[in-house]
């Protein structure tokens, strides 16, 4: 059972205090957008072994949603922030990196 | 014969008599036995029989990973199936039986397998089913059925409680042996909150049965002295009777509390779970005796050498007269040597290394025992009881030298690290070649949310076989685990212990080494589940190769023990067989629970009454009160009908529409979701939640509203008010809103995060009371205030004003086609606007209605309802409602999707009304018939039910359902199937059975 701390009430909240919301920094694609681009927005997700960009949703608690960075092996977690943002910060990302040197780095793969 | 000894059992008080049954037959222990260790005082040495070929079997172990001593316990209400009765606590009024024999435990039917034995090989069910399936049927199933299964299930109702504790700690040690001591000790002193908790009742596990000497002390000195300096600090929690059960991620670790087995019926709740958020955890939770591998080593009085050790150290009970002693080890020396110094004979101690010097064997030498090297047992002879061993050499293929004549034989086949909670959480295991064993490697320990380890191992749990290397090994992981958990390590010493030097084990997996095909198919590895050297072996040469697979073929491991005694002999065979190295076969999956735990311990509290928690709308007390015949709905309970004196539901469900179309019916609506969308972007917002033009709706107009998710579909709807300039009222469906809301919130947070809008679930906040019928207005008007004329409050607008003296908000909307106010008063005055709603009302034959009659009066409108004409792959033009789909908007959540090629197929089923051409009702969800068959060689089909009714109004079944083409089909007659494989014949129809030009609630 993970633990992740709400960036927002700043809880190390139990996971059954929160509720999974799937992959991170997703892009709506919305009237007018090519079929492949709609596909991808509603069903193409990402199941990378090793880091991972989520959304989770400290649903009884604060209510907020934030982006939490971890690891689908070990669930180590690298850190939570804020779900107000189209990418994962800098820091973490070199935090990251410094961890897992052989990670492809985020949005490698897209 | 088993007995009980005259001066041995450090653990019984001989003073405290317990009387206690066994197939009702009455027997004595006394208090600090177990179940198991009192049956074997009263010579009860066959406890049950096998799971296939019913073979007798006796009581094996001393501990958790006994395999055969299951019985039922108790009686009635606590009457509980396959408890381990050699970790049952013997308490005085004990009843038990023995389980998996047909008729007696003495006489047993179904020991007739144990000849057919040679056609009940490994993976046997499986070929079975390969058989034509009337022999499954007919020949394999009722045997099957009737030889199989352990205990019985309970037929009552348990009345024990339950409960959950949660507890937050630096360190967990599980297991209180020495070293678990020692690591709590450790831990504690270096000022970690620390938590030690014991399977058993007693502390100090092993080393006072095996005698060690620490810091120049006995072992139970050294017990007492630890555990009483432990007591006395202020930062520990000690817990006997207390399981470790999981281990899982980010520290969290189940603890299984058995408060009250032994006392059932104090009042105390029988079992605890414990919920526990650890910083680092110690597992020193020991090792287990492997069996060894000869003919016949599943006989009655054969048991692992420590267990014998155990009875006569700690129970005082002797297993035989005469026990021949097996091993592989010198540890197995310390049985032989416990024995004869209790005063009890050992004949023999036969061991299977070809040299045999050092410490232990040759004290035992010294004491007169014959000890004999390079010998195996060749085979045990007895049927429900041992009375002798056939010796041979180790090395041979089983030709008899000697026979010796026994009543137990003791084998010792070397030690299993328990490894289990170290392997739960991702702990990996590493092949320990000296001792033939897998160990935790350190190197490889489960890894928490930081990324560094959580789970430390100690003592001979961690492989660590001396008492001093035990000792050191918890000293080292209390430091560390409190260290890791952000303490400074205590600079103790940790105690040393007198050394007894042994020589090196030898791994023998069977015995003797070549022995052929007769012998090894009397073997046994996993007792319980009847699983021999013989079936691994047939399992590899059928070609399975993996250990999981070879597991699930042969059921080695499967048992209730999960393969605690059988596990690393059976990777042993087969790794053998595969002409492959132990730890390339690797062993199975260890997963929680270390042993079973009930049930009802998951469940704790949550049960009966607060299983869920009920939600109550202000009036649920008068309904409760006034004939209410309750249906679930979300977290609500409401009434489905009202019954009257001497009603059926049906007769109540008529009366209520008749009632409620010709005078006045009143709804409790609380239930219905209420949220508040507010904000300067508030009606951008609400563009994209809706399908429809929100944005334009006018303030004090209402508007009904529907809501898809991203993939088109329908997922709610409601009529929304438009309070003021910057604020809407959505209503949801019952039991909705807080999905809704957090379907909305989800959308503010991550995707329009700049957008200012605010919404709030406020449906609690208000009762809501459905006044329906052609006399509504009526008593409005009795009760008096505010104008409700149709002049001043038409059809689908709102207005706040004062009824009878309430704060109401008012809207004139309609889900039955009747004129129909729906209002809103302030939750803490629901009750009594009701009750005065329903006193007004007696003159104009108010009566309430439930929700029953509120779907049929809504069905014979054609109006839609969420869960019944959706299901999850319904867009809103299935079902006609493109009208409540905004052509203007440039987006909302749905749109996209309503776009694709699939969503405007004119070949999509759309919906419709269906009347049988008899008048009967339509099965719900039956499908439409179409001509021709499938590829499966089914019924093509052309469209389903999706509601359907009695109509009360019309006298006749009405029903929606989606139909291919349907819209154009009106008037054509198509047939439906019946569960009882006949036809219907229904004709399509407009969905809007009564009053098609909506001209009742327009007035
Ligand atoms: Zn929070």
């Amino acid at each position: 059972m993970l633990i992740l701390e709400c960036p927002y009430c700043g809880v190390a909240a139990e996971e059954t205090e929160l509720a999974a919301g799937g992959e991170a920094h997703l892009t709506r694609f919305g009237p007018g957008s090519s079929d492949d681009d709609f596909e991808t927005y509603m069903f193409m997700r990402e199941n990378p072994k090793g880091v991972n960009f989520e959304r989770w949703r400290h649903a009884n608690g604060c209510g907020k949603w934030f982006h939490a960075a971890r690891c689908t092996m070990t669930l180590e977690v690298f850190g939570t922030y804020s779900a107000q943002t189209y990418e994962p910060p800098a820091d973490l990302i070199k935090a990251i990196k410094k961890k897992r040197p052989d990670w492809p780095g985020y949005g490698a793969h897209k | 014969m088993s007995t009980r000894l005259s001066n041995t059992g450090r653990l019984v008080n001989r003073s405290a008599v317990k009387n206690f049954t066994f197939n009702g037959k009455k027997m004595q222990g006394y208090e600090g036995d177990t179940l198991a260790s009192a049956l074997l005082a009263n010579d009860q040495m066959l406890v049950g029989r096998s799971f296939k070929y019913h073979r007798p079997r006796g009581i094996v172990a001393s501990g958790g990973e006994e395999p055969n001593a299951l019985v039922n316990m108790g009686e009635g209400a606590r009457f509980e199936p396959n408890q381990r009765t050699t970790t049952t606590e013997l308490f005085d009024g004990l009843t038990c039986t023995s389980q998996n024999h047909w008729p007696s435990l003495e006489f047993d039917v179904g020991v007739a397998n144990n000849y057919v034995a040679r056609f009940l090989p490994a993976g046997f069910y499986y070929k079975t089913f390969m058989a034509p399936r009337a022999a499954w049927k007919h020949v394999f199933e009722p045997i099957i059925r009737q030889s199989a299964g352990l205990g019985k299930a309970p037929k009552e109702m348990d009345v024990d409680r339950y409960e959950h504790f949660y507890a937050f700690e630096d360190v967990v040690v599980v297991g209180g042996g020495i070293a678990g001591l020692q690591a709590a000790k450790a831990a504690a002193d270096s000022g970690a909150q620390v938590m030690l908790m014991e399977q058993t009742t007693d502390w100090g596990g092993r080393a006072p049965v095996d005698g060690a000497v620490i810091d120049g002390k006995p072992a139970d000195q050294w017990i007492d002295e630890t555990v009483a300096a432990l007591e006395a600090m202020e930062n520990v929690t000690l817990r006997t009777r207390m399981m470790g059960a999981g281990v899982y991620d980010h520290g969290y670790i189940t603890g299984y509390e058995r408060v009250a087995d032994h006392t059932p019926g104090d009042g105390r709740p029988r079992h605890r779970l414990w919920r526990i958020r650890a910083k680092q955890i110690v597992t020193a939770t020991g090792a287990i005796e492997r069996p060894l591998s000869f003919a016949g080593n599943d006989i009655p009085g054969v048991m692992l050498a420590s267990a014998v050790r155990d009875y006569v150290v700690n129970y005082g009970v002797s297993i035989g007269e005469k026990t021949v002693v097996v091993t592989n080890n010198d540890d197995g020396y310390r049985t032989a040597i416990a024995l004869v110094e209790a005063g009890l004979q050992v004949p023999m101690v036969v061991d299977a290394r070809s040299e045999v010097e050092g410490e232990l064997p040759n004290k035992a030498r010294d004491l007169g025992i014959r000890v004999e090297a390079g010998k195996a047992i060749g085979k045990v002879k007895g049927g429900k009881r041992v009375t002798g061993v056939g010796i041979c050499l180790q090395n041979g293929e089983g030709g008899a030298l000697e026979e010796v004549k026994c009543d137990a034989v003791a084998m010792a086949g070397g030690w299993s690290p328990v490894v289990h909670l170290w392997s739960h959480c991702g702990g990996k295991l590493i092949w320990d070649e000296t001792q033939a064993h897998f160990r935790p490697d350190a190197n490889r320990a489960p890894t928490g949310a930081n990324g560094e380890a959580f789970v430390l191992t100690a003592g001979i749990a961690n492989g660590d076989m001396g008492t001093t290397e035990a000792l050191a090994s918890g000293d080292a992981a209390g430091k560390a685990a409190a260290k890791a958990a952000g303490h400074k390590a205590s600079r103790k010493a940790a105690p040393k212990a007198d050394v007894v030097a042994e020589n090196a084990m030898a791994p023998v997996w069977i015995m003797p080494q070549n022995a052929g095909p007769d012998l090894r198919m009397k073997m046994w590895l996993d007792y319980q589940n009847d699983v021999k050297v013989s079936d691994v072996q047939l399992a590899a040469r059928e070609g399975y190769e993996s250990v999981e697979h070879t597991k699930r073929y042969t059921t080695l491991g499967m048992a209730t023990d999960q393969g605690k005694l059988s596990n690393i002999n059976g990777l042993a065979i087969l790794a053998d067989s595969l002409n492959a190295e132990i730890p390339q076969v690797g062993t199975t999956t260890f997963r929680p629970p270390y042993t079973p735990i009930s049930m009802a311990s998951i469940a704790g509290e949550a049960r009966g009454e607060i299983f869920q928690p009920l939600r109550k709308t202000p009036m649920h007390d008068w309904i409760e009160n006034n004939g209410a015949h309750f249906e679930p709905v979300g977290h609500w309970r409401r009434p489905y009908a009202y019954l009257q004196d001497g009603e059926t539901v049906e007769e109540a469900v008529k009366r209520e529409v008749k009632n409620t179309r010709r005078k006045l019916g009143l709804l409790d609506a609380s239930t219905l979701g209420k949220i508040i969308v507010k904000g300067p972007d508030a009606g951008k917002f609400m563009d994209m939640m809706y399908t429809n033009m929100m944005s334009t709706l006018k303030v004090g107009k209402c508007r009904y509203g529907l809501m898809c998710n991203e993939n088109g579909f329908l997922s709610d709807d409601g009529v929304v008010a438009r309070m003021d300039e910057d604020t809407w009222l959505c209503h949801t469906t019952s039991g909705g809103a807080d999905r809704i809301h957090g379907w909305m919130e989800e959308w503010l947070q991550t995707e329009w995060w700049d957008w200012d809008v605010y919404v709030a679930n406020v449906t609690e906040q208000y009762a809501q009371v459905a006044v329906v019928g052609p006399n509504a207005r009526k008593v409005l008007e009795k009760l008096g205030g505010m104008d409700v004329t149709k002049g001043s409050l038409p059809f689908m607008e709102w207005a706040e004003g004062q009824i009878g003296g309430f704060d109401t908000r008012v809207f004139r909307i309609s889900f039955s086609g009747e004129l129909s106010y729906e209002i809103a008063v302030p939750a803490s005055q629901g009750r009594a606007f009701w009750d005065a709603l329903m006193e007004a009302g007696e003159e104009f034959g108010v009566q309430p209605y439930g929700t029953e009659c509120l779907h049929i009066m809504r069905a014979e409108k054609g109006f839609i309802m969420i869960g019944d004409e959706t299901d999850g792959t319904i867009i809103p033009q299935d079902l006609g409602l493109n009208w409540a789909i905004s052509k203007k908007k440039e987006d909302f959540l749905g749109k996209r999707a309503q776009e694709r090629t699939f969503m405007t197929n004119p070949d999509r089923w759309k919906l419709v009304g269906l009347e049988t051409l008899d008048g009967s009702v339509l099965p719900d969800g039956a499908y439409a018939i179409k001509e021709g068959d499938n590829d499966n060689g089914q019924r093509n089909m052309e469209g389903r039910v999706t509601s359907t009714y009695h109509s009360p109004t019309l006298g006749r079944g009405i029903a929606m359902g989606i139909i291919h083409n349907g819209p154009d089909r009106m008037g054509e007659v198509i047939e439906f199937g019946k569960v009882d494989g006949t036809m219907v014949k229904a004709k399509i129809v407009d969905q809007v059975f009564f009053d098609k030009n909506g001209e009742k609630q327009d007035v």
